[in-house]
């Protein structure tokens, strides 16, 4: 049935997701369970609200490493944030960059500052893009 | 156990505790700024079937725990906010509120949880959450229900320790798994054994709510007999209340104690100590100065110049004063969160003479509000001429803003203020003391509070100072271990729920007169032991926080100090604080030297809430840092207290010895 197959190809469509690192697979299945009759589409509502949020904070994150003198801490802080953010949709790509960030923050590394959030950009882009796609497939398989 | 049956704690409908529903109805409160975690917490919570209000602003939060203390079981609280700190709202919620909190964040590090740990946090979270760990959260509810419970048995009724024995090895299971079943045999079982207990009231008693008349009485009581002899069998009869048990003052004279403690600055560890059982002979209240003091010296924390300059103060003379000139300036950054050894300014020694004065006034967050609240009574009581009054009408305008205002006049009077207050607040079981804290952050008070909104500009700048005084508070206990002492304080103290004329004494008297010494005063008051409504003072404050804050944006942090000064003029007014003396001047005078008939008011006000607060909140925190040694030093000198002082010196030793510190040598203070 076409209700099925969709229905398979969100399976599929999620699970690559995992298998690929771009999501938590045990966090972001919690998420899902959360999900009732109540809050049909409470996933795609936390994704939208993370990146509502998110984007905010990695604009931040750039204007610190834009100001000079480079507040490090200030980044650290927003980087925190930001890495909880992510951890609790289960972006596990994002946060992997997230860490890695964090350790040229602490070194105070300019350089591997900017290099490791663009790689963070680039990883929380991705990740909207593919989310977008399985949300759509979601709501076509009802 | 209907701990609280007539204020309504647990009495909303779905949060009974002993209600068969258990755990489903739980009401949490839930902070954190991020909103995706917030709104995945909401769910996870409610798929647990808990009640849940969550807000993205701890100010606000604190607000709505002011506002409706019974409102809410447990709080869940993100560490790394914008507008506060966690921990800071932790120990807030630690001392006004005494409900449990559990602290989350991504940060997993070690020293992290510690602090969250030393700050009385009863549990830490590791984000992301998994809905597994909220499901349980439901255990740190009963478990502090139970040492309340166990508390107010300790306290009540001597005879009545045998039975409860077998209570507390009960714990470990509740705490272990999630077992609901067994739980609710065994509340059940408690239940029916404080029934079969004629005597004991305690547990089936409804709980006893200390209203400012009563609170008074009680006081007054306390200082007709003498803070050292001052037990719980005479002071009851002393107060000849009906229906009013030995059980019922023991636990109260305990908070007491504590907070009289807290006033004096004296670190005390683990609120267990704090409980000794029965009436134990603490000693005189004035002691417990002498020992914060002395403990607070011991444990390093104290400098032993500012302990000296205490104690000295405590022999009467004035030399203490000069310790005090601190550049309240600079307390700022002693009381700065992240400075958790500021408490007794190290690294700050300049300041620290002052400041830790300041400090000590008060007194760390957790404990110390008790110490420094006692200090601040005895002070309040010796100097008796302290222009308490005068500040306090100066509040007037209830818009605790101007208060704050006023009181913040010198920048270093904000400061101070700021510290008192905040100390101060935390312990005032209204949430007046909250929004001074939470402004933790510097210079944040004033704008907080919205005081600057209500035209009262003068004292803003001040007010901004004190906030990060009152910050101090909340900073100064990172050591302290467990800030919240679950001393079952709650079944003596009892909310104080808001009065309406309370609120109406308050704004009227709080009219922005108050001077940023007020502040002091309203500690001085504190330690006075007057009869004063405390509970009146600190319901009005509560009254106003709540509607001060919520008119304020951010005010939550003036509406702290507004509030306490309306409490205090609400109280002035009616006449009962008659000693608004010395003391509260003593206190803001610590760092200015000037002595403001206001500050005087206030600082009776303060004290009263201070003192109300630090027996209703957790008394226990480690009362360390923020004993204000200028505050005694000022007070002392000023006759009565030093009177005070020298009781409480002498009776130090064996009453404190008895139950508090363990470990602590009094005899390494060097007087």
């Amino acid at each position: 049935m076409d209700r099925n197959h969709l229905l398979r190809q969100v399976a599929y469509m999620k699970n690559s997701l995992f298998d690929q690192g771009y999501l938590d697979r045990e966090q972001f299945t919690q998420l899902e369970e959360l999900q009732d009759d109540a809050n049909p589409n409470f996933v795609e509502e936390i994704v939208t609200l993370y990146y509502n949020d998110s984007a905010r904070l990695i604009q931040n994150m750039e204007q610190t490493l834009v100001n000079r003198p480079i507040d490090f801490v200030r980044l650290e802080e927003i980087l925190h944030q930001f890495k909880g953010s992510s951890s609790s949709i289960g972006a596990k790509k994002v946060n992997d960059a997230c860490t890695q960030l964090k350790e040229y923050c602490s070194a105070e590394n300019t350089e591997g500052c900017s290099r490791t959030l663009q790689l963070v950009k680039q990883e929380h882009a991705v990740l909207r893009t593919r989310l977008e796609t399985y949300f759509q497939m979601v709501r076509e398989a009802g | 156990m209907n701990l609280s049956n007539d204020k309504g704690s647990m009495s909303t409908a779905s949060s009974s505790v002993v209600s068969d529903q258990f755990p489903a109805g739980l009401r949490v409160l839930v902070v954190d700024d991020d909103p995706t975690c917030l709104r995945i917490l909401e769910k996870m919570l409610r798929t647990c079937l808990y009640e849940v209000t969550k807000c993205n602003r701890a100010e606000y939060a604190l607000n709505l725990l002011r506002k409706n203390r019974n409102g809410y079981d447990i709080v869940i609280s993100d560490v790394h906010m914008p507008d506060m700190d966690g921990f800071k709202l932790l120990e807030h919620v630690g001392l006004e509120m005494d409900l449990p909190v559990i602290m989350m964040s991504a940060d997993d590090s070690k020293h992290v949880v510690m602090k969250g740990v030393t700050h009385g946090a009863c549990d830490y979270l590791i984000k992301p959450v998994r809905i597994e760990a909220l499901k349980n959260i439901w255990q740190h509810v009963v478990r502090k229900r139970r040492n309340e419970l166990k508390d107010i048995e300790q306290s009540g009724s001597v005879e009545e320790g045998g039975d409860r024995q077998p209570k507390p090895s009960e714990e470990p299971d509740y705490s272990s798994s999630a077992n609901e079943g067994s739980w609710r045999k065994r509340r059940k079982d408690e239940e029916e054994e404080a029934e079969e207990r004629d005597d004991t009231s305690t547990l089936k008693k409804p709980r006893v709510v200390w209203s400012v008349e009563l609170h008074q009485q009680f006081v007054a009581a306390v200082n007709q007999l003498g803070i050292d002899k001052a037990v719980p069998k005479k002071i009851l009869e002393l107060m000849n209340v009906p229906g009013l048990t030995r059980e019922n003052v023991a636990s109260h004279l305990q908070k007491y104690r504590l907070y009289l403690r807290r006033l004096s600055g004296v670190s005390q560890h683990q609120g267990n100590s704090f409980m000794s059982p029965q009436e134990p002979p603490y000693g005189p209240l004035s002691s417990i100065n002498g020992i914060d003091l002395q403990t607070l010296a011991a444990t390093g924390q104290l400098p032993a110049q500012s302990l000296a300059t205490l104690q000295a103060a405590g022999l009467g003379r004035s030399s203490a004063k000069s310790g005090v000139p601190m550049p309240l300036v600079d307390q700022r950054n002693i009381f700065s969160f992240d400075n958790p050894k500021l408490r007794f300014g190290e690294g700050q020694p300049q300041h620290m003479s002052s400041g830790k004065q300041m400090n000590l006034l008060h007194g760390i967050p957790t404990t110390m509000e008790a110490k420094q609240l006692v200090n601040l009574h005895h002070s309040a009581q010796s100097l008796g001429g302290m222009n308490m009054q005068v500040s306090v009408h100066g509040a007037q305008s209830g818009q605790s803003n101007s208060l704050m205002m006023q009181m913040a006049q010198p920048q270093s009077r904000g400061q101070i203020i700021n510290e008192t207050a905040g100390g101060q607040v935390p312990r005032l079981p209204t949430s007046m003391g909250q929004p001074v804290l939470s402004n933790g952050i510097a210079g944040g008070v004033l704008t907080r509070n919205g005081v600057g909104e209500n035209g009262r500009g003068t004292g803003y700048n001040t007010v901004s100072q004190t906030s990060s005084m009152l910050n101090f508070p909340l900073n100064h206990t990172p050591e302290l271990p467990g800030n919240s002492f679950p001393l079952g304080t709650t079944p003596g103290i009892s909310t104080l729920t808001p009065k309406g004329p309370f609120q109406e004494d308050v704004n009227s008297d709080i009219k922005g007169s108050v001077e940023f010494m007020s502040s002091y005063d309203i500690f001085n008051d504190l330690q006075q032991h007057k009869p004063h409504s405390w509970e009146l003072q600190n319901v009005g404050l509560t009254f106003d926080a709540s509607q001060h804050s919520n008119s304020m944006p951010s005010g939550v942090d003036v509406t702290p100090s507004v509030l306490i000064n309306q409490g205090y003029s609400s109280s002035q007014r009616s006449g009962q604080n008659s000693n608004a003396p010395p003391i509260s001047k003593a206190m803001f005078s610590v760092g200015e030297a000037t002595e403001h008939g206001n500050s005087q008011n206030i600082g009776q006000h303060l004290n009263n809430l201070l003192v109300d607060n630090s027996m209703r909140v957790k008394t226990e925190r480690v009362p360390d840092t923020s004993c204000p040694p200028t505050l005694f030093s000022q007070h002392y000198s000023q006759g009565d207290l030093m009177s005070a002082l020298l009781k409480q010196q002498d009776g130090i030793d064996p009453a404190e010895n008895d139950f508090e510190f363990d470990g602590y040598s009094l005899d390494n203070i060097p007087v």
